[in-house]
């Protein structure tokens, strides 16, 4: 089973207790009535679709509820790090690094 | 306060050389939900309008003045009270609603408390817990998984727990719970 890090419970925790919650770092519009169709489409739906990492969305929905930011690789699942919401994007590049020492 | 509508009665539900189960009385509840703001609102006036500090460690608990509480979340708490102090805490509460806006529901008719003891106990919740029990420590509580439902577990001691439950899967949890005691005492025998 995968594990994964509660950046709020600083736990790391069986997959099971959390939901996965689609992109992150997606902003809505400020003025959402000023988007012409074709803007609040992209924002609505369209997604990166990314093969290898991908920063995404996490609830720790059976724990302490609170949605949290991951980087994750979508061919290996491997988790290379997560962050609380609102918290700048972290460097790719770097963590990429890290992670291969 | 808002009744029960349907829940399991207090009553044993399995006692085995393993583990004994058991529902608890019923017992006051209050979801409580705030953070200090940038007005001057502080989480530390909680504490003193109800009398227990609020604990700010996910998984930490207080008690004091016959009101116990766990930190389930960076935001949010379970309050368990007497009967008759809820409309006290209520009361206490909603008097810091100006300085500290904060979101409190009493939700004692939603949930029913488990307590699970004895030598085995900690393995029979291992049954349906996807995280390790023993990552949660004598004297602190978790919201965690358990056999398909969310449930908050309250550690008291090494083989003693307690175990809150929404009443729509109390008696689902606790057949689960009755099947597995049995299990471990068989396999003492
Ligand atoms: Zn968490």
């Amino acid at each position: 089973m995968i594990q994964i890090h509660c950046p709020y419970c600083g736990e790391t925790l069986p997959e099971l207790e959390f939901a996965y919650a689609g992109e992150a770092h997606i902003d809505r519009p400020e003025s959402p009535s000023a988007q012409t169709d074709e803007e609040w489409a992209e924002f609505l739906f369209m997604r990166q679709n990314v093969k290898g990492p991908h920063f995404e969305r996490w609830r720790h929905v059976h724990g302490c509820g609170r949605f949290f930011n991951a980087v994750r690789n979508t061919i290996t699942d491997r988790f290379y790090t997560t962050y609380k919401a609102g918290e700048p994007r972290p460097d790719l590049a770097t963590l990429l690094e890290e992670d291969n020492k | 306060m808002s009744k029960h509508i349907s829940s399991l009665a207090p009553s044993v539900v399995v006692d085995t050389a393993a583990a004994r189960v058991a529902v608890s009385q019923m017992i006051g509840r209050i979801s409580l939900r705030a953070r200090t703001n940038e007005n001057g609102g502080d989480l530390a006036a909680v504490g003193k309008a109800i009398g227990v500090a609020l604990p700010t460690q996910i998984g930490g608990r207080a008690k004091a003045d016959g009101i116990e509480v766990a930190c389930l979340g960076p935001d949010e708490w379970t309050l368990l009270v007497s009967l008759e102090q809820i409309e006290k805490v209520e009361d206490a509460l909603a008097a810091l609603y100006p300085s500290l806006p904060h979101s409190m529901t009493e939700v004692t008719g939603r949930e029913v408390t488990l307590t699970i003891e004895g030598p085995q106990a900690a393995e029979l919740l291992s049954i349906g817990a996807p995280r390790d029990i023993s990552s949660i420590k004598v004297g602190q509580a978790r919201r965690m998984l358990f056999d398909g439902a969310t449930v908050v577990l309250w550690r008291d001691s090494e083989t003693s727990f307690r175990m809150d439950v929404w009443n729509s899967f109390a008696s689902f949890l606790a057949t689960t719970l009755e099947t597995g005691a049995k299990e471990l005492a068989a396999e003492l025998a």
